[in-house]
């Protein structure tokens, strides 16, 4: 059980959070032909913009609502109702997103009656869904601004159950959180196909932002992602599975809105996560669990036993979206390592849960802070944290948004048994890479070796200037 | 080397293996053997000599899958770590031309890293087509003024024991006696009396190898006590310091039976006594300083040495209490060879644990008669070397912990069985009254780890058909197929309970 430490001071300092419009962006950005429209002033698409193509290496489409001095005094209604025409008339897109931000919500805008105004005034568009979400940049972060984005499509394009009666036996809802990667969402409707099922994912990040190359050299819209069509579907599933902790929410309308069963999880990291999700396809499927799982579920349990000696009592510092977090926590916890600093970019329910003493809201220099005061020996962390750790003189594992310093971080596969492994292998990897502080080396006063001289200088020089002391680790 | 210093070196008088009827070291068993051969004991037992150049003559697979692989550190040069080899081929083994390519193997060496010495480790190949070492190396040492010193242990003479002694009986007969040690300096001198040192005693440790760099947490103590360590064979080693080693007062044999032949030639040329002794666990670290007054027969120092073991006692039983009552009562099975098989029991017991059996595959009587004085008449100890034998051993006695060596690791591991690595390529040092520290630490980190509990899980979807994998009669896997067949395991029996 751990304290969830409020932020105390004015002053974030190497922020570790990203803005909720962002991560509605984001789920937006999962639909195909789907194209976000951010009700605010250009900057906030423009650094939106620039964040995900960083992270992702694709083009990212992202418009604005483009308030300027005038209509953010005298109001902006017109600006979101003329960017959702032009929208519309030029991209044709299958669906539109309107994050506000913290400048449109501070002016007051209504965005739901904005909308509503727009389809009054353009019938012809009627066919195209318009999302609005309120995500104001001064409430919650990228995982909570994700999950709204994903209750705002479902409550707006998922019809009630009686308007589609009936079920396709094979079909599964996936649910996927924020914390998934495209990498980790392919994995997932593997593992779901195995068992003979067809899952329709949503958001589908692994089929926009997997970062393929296409036949037509440029898109205005998505790419990819789940089909607008197969969400109006979503009440044909058997089953819905619903992976994050931070889409209960969402989880509860589609529910409501289909009456499809639904099997949650806070992630799916580690061996029990994995087993119960691998269970439950087992279960609605009704088939065996193939060889090939079974397999990699002996090959995780080995990963364990043989990473736990560089593992066990390992000092691990994290930062991470709640979501993320639990995961993160849960999968180094039952490798015996301990988490001696663990900072979250938001409050969440769960946080509380967590098997670690304190958990901070707050931002990187915590982090930096519990993790020297702890004796923190690895950094689980986004690519801001490279300073962080660079600092602290020990290893990160970049893990969330954003991924920037190196090439294919969204595509890393971190859930299932596969993705657990691995995880376990980086982890114990960066450990031992790090050359360890073994014991130090002693030279008697009365010692007559050679090479005094060569030690002595050894001693006035910074550790690693003995070729030995470094290369004597292993 | 010659049919006759081979049988001499196999009947080591002062070794207790020679009051059984199996004299010297057993050999091995065809189809059912585990462990080195004599290359590999003999470079295990010079190689952390840090400022020699290590030649191996052979063909690639000697050095090559052997280098690089040892804990020994060095507080200094780091030469020892460069692998160097002859790497013989095709041509050089059938056109003789091995003698040639080894002088100038040593000449590069030479050249190019500038080593105090260099040793030529004999392999397979080259004995058996009768390379002459001997001459190569004289002729080398004559040429370029470096010592050459032929290490003659290829692989077929025997077992890796008996390569540990020929490394010894190697140093005896070229190295050791060739160089007097500095006296002490003026600097060194005032050194000690300020620190309340009445006099400086000359000591070498044998079969040392500072692993992992643990034998610096023993040496500070040393000092503190005056004596002088002329030479650590081998551990953090330097050439001349090995040339020195007749002048020390006394000898102490350290956790190992297998260079008992270097001590017993420099008590019969020199007259320096030797004793028996072990730096792991709070009791034998200080029966061994002890053993040092007692054969020194200083009463300053042995003053000295007992309000030092009273002070470093107090002090590591008071930082291991916090961890006392986590490992306290977990039931231990060792299985390690020779002296190890007790000096870590007495280790484990200081800390509370329960020493539920031992292996007793390379220990004398004399080591036998030692654990049953430690854990009671009825020791459990067992014989074989079969993986299967030793896992099913862990399951008889409900051991919760395996310390083995690395050899064992997988085994464990993949019986889903905690471990603790106590053998050369360990990176944790456990010597010394602070060496327990670390050793606590390790044994808690494998026992406490949840990692166990998840690798026992059976899938929730197995159902009725679960076996748990800890079972008996789950299917193990062993390392080598010989071993879980093995016919003739003996097990658990003490020979004369």
């Amino acid at each position: 059980m751990a304290v969830v430490t409020k932020r105390s001071k004015a002053l974030a300092v190497n922020p570790l959070k990203t803005s909720a419009p962002m991560g509605a962006a984001l789920a937006f950005l999962g639909v195909n032909r789907a194209m976000p429209m951010l009700h605010g002033s250009q900057g906030c698409t423009a650094f939106a913009k620039v964040f995900f193509v960083r992270h992702f290496r694709e083009p990212i489409p992202l418009q604005t609502s483009a308030m300027d001095q005038v209509s953010t005094i005298m109001s902006a209604d017109e600006n979101v109702i003329e960017g959702l025409a032009t929208l519309c008339a030029k991209s044709k897109p299958a669906l539109i997103g309107v994050p506000t931000t913290g400048l449109s919500e501070t002016q007051g805008t209504d965005v739901r009656r904005v909308v509503k105004a727009f389809r009054a005034q353009h019938p012809e568009f009627a066919h195209i869904p318009v999302v609005p979400v309120n995500t104001p940049d001064y409430c919650g972060s990228l995982e909570t601004g994700y999950a709204a984005a994903v209750h705002a499509m479902i409550d707006v394009v998922v019809p009630p159950e009686h308007a589609a009666p009936g079920r396709a036996e094979q079909r599964i809802n996936v649910l996927a959180g924020s914390s998934l990667t495209p990498g980790d969402l392919e994995h997932v409707k593997e593992l779901i196909e195995a068992f003979g099922l067809q899952p329709v994912v949503f958001p589908d990040l692994a089929d926009s932002l997997d970062g393929h190359l296409t036949e037509e050299d440029f898109s205005a819209l998505t790419i990819g992602g789940t089909e607008v069509a197969d969400l109006r579907t979503l009440g044909k599933a058997v089953a819905t599975l619903v992976i994050g902790r931070s889409l209960n929410a969402a989880a509860d309308l589609l529910r409501a809105r289909t009456g499809v069963p639904d099997h949650r999880f806070d992630h799916l990291m580690g061996l029990q996560a994995v087993d119960e999700f691998i269970h439950v396809l087992a279960r609605i499927s009704g088939q065996p669990v193939p060889r090939r799982i079974e397999r990699q579920r002996a090959q995780l349990q080995d990963a364990l036993v043989d990473t736990h000696f560089a593992l066990g009592f390992a000092r691990v510092a994290v930062a991470a979206e709640p979501e993320l977090l639990l995961a993160l926590v849960d999968t180094v916890h039952a490798s015996g390592a301990e988490i001696v600093a663990a900072v979250a970019t938001v409050a969440a329910q769960h946080l509380s849960e967590l098997p670690v003493a304190e958990v901070k809201i707050g931002d990187l220099e915590d982090l930096e802070l519990a993790a020297r005061a702890n004796g923190a020996a690895i950094v689980i962390g986004n690519s801001h944290a490279a300073d962080t750790s660079a600092r602290l003189g020990v290893p990160l594992l970049r893990a969330g948004f954003p991924q920037y310093d190196l090439v294919g971080g969204y595509q890393k596969l971190w859930v299932g048994y596969r993705g657990t492994r691995q995880t376990l292998f980086d982890l114990a990897n960066l450990l031992l890479l790090q050359a360890h502080h073994g014991i130090r080396p002693y030279r008697s006063f009365l010692s007559v070796k050679e090479g005094a001289a060569a030690v002595a200088a050894a001693a006035a020089a910074p550790e690693a200037a003995s070729p030995e002391v470094a290369a004597n680790v292993h | 080397m010659k049919a006759r210093e081979l049988s001499q070196l196999l009947q080591e008088p002062a070794c207790a293996h020679n009051d059984k009827a199996k004299s010297g070291c057993s050999r091995p068993k065809p189809g059912a053997s585990a462990g080195g051969c004599a290359f590999d004991g003999a470079q295990i037992s010079l190689l952390p000599i840090a400022d020699v150049a290590h030649v191996v003559h052979g063909p690639i697979a000697c050095a090559g899958s052997s280098w690089d692989n040892r804990g020994a550190r060095s507080s200094g040069p780091a030469l020892y770590r460069i692998g160097m080899t002859t790497d013989l081929n095709e041509h050089d083994v059938i056109m003789g031309r091995g003698e040639k390519r080894l002088f100038h193997a040593i000449k590069e060496a030479i050249d190019r890293y500038s080593p105090a010495a260099v040793f030529v480790y004999n392999t397979c190949v080259p004995a058996l087509i009768g390379d002459d070492l001997d001459a190569v190396c004289k002729a080398a040492a004559e040429h370029w003024g470096v010592p050459a010193i032929p290490v003659d242990a290829a692989g077929f003479y025997g077992t890796k024991n008996l390569g540990n002694r020929i490394a010894g009986e190697t140093m005896v007969k070229h190295v050791i006696g060739t160089r007097e040690p500095d006296p002490p300096s003026v600097a060194m001198h005032e050194e000690a009396r300020r620190r309340g040192i009445e006099r400086i005693h000359d000591v070498n440790l044998i079969a040392e190898y500072n692993i992992a760099g643990e034998f610096w947490h023993v040496a500070p103590l040393l000092d503190e006590l005056g004596l002088r360590v002329l030479c650590t064979l081998s551990g953090d080693a330097r050439f001349r310091e090995v040339q020195t080693m007749h002048r020390a007062e006394v000898n102490m044999m350290v956790c190992s039976k297998a260079m008992l032949n270097v001590a017993r030639k420099l008590e019969e040329r020199y007259g320096t006594p030797w004793f028996e002794g072990s730096f792991y666990g709070i009791s034998d670290t200080s029966q061994a300083l002890r053993d040092f007054a007692r054969h020194l027969d200083d009463p300053a120092l042995t003053a000295c040495t007992e309000a030092l073991i009273a002070r470093e006692e107090a002090r590591v039983r008071a930082l291991l209490e916090p961890w006392r009552p986590r490992l306290s009562g977990k039931r231990v099975l060792v299985y390690t060879g020779g002296v190890k098989s007790w000096s870590v029991v007495s280790a484990l017991q200081d800390l509370g644990m329960k020493v539920v059996a031992t292996g007793t595959k390379k220990s004398t009587e004399e080591d036998k008669a030692r654990i049953r004085e430690l854990m009671g008449a009825d020791a459990k100890m067992l014989q074989s070397e079969s993986a299967r034998e030793l896992l099913h051993a862990v399951r008889e006695y409900e051991a919760d912990i395996l310390i083995a060596g690395g050899r064992n690791l997988y085994t464990a591991l993949k019986a889903r069985l905690p471990f603790l690595d106590i053998n050369q390529e360990r990176e944790f040092g456990y010597a010394g009254y602070q060496g327990m520290l670390e050793l606590v630490r390790q044994l808690a980190l494998t026992l406490e780890s949840p990692v166990w509990e998840l690798a026992r899980q059976p899938a929730p979807w197995a159902g009725a058909r679960a076996t748990a994998p800890a079972t008996e009669d789950a299917p193990l896997e062993t390392d080598d197929e010989s071993e879980a067949m093995d016919p003739t395991p003996v097990l658990g029996i003490p020979e004369e309970a």
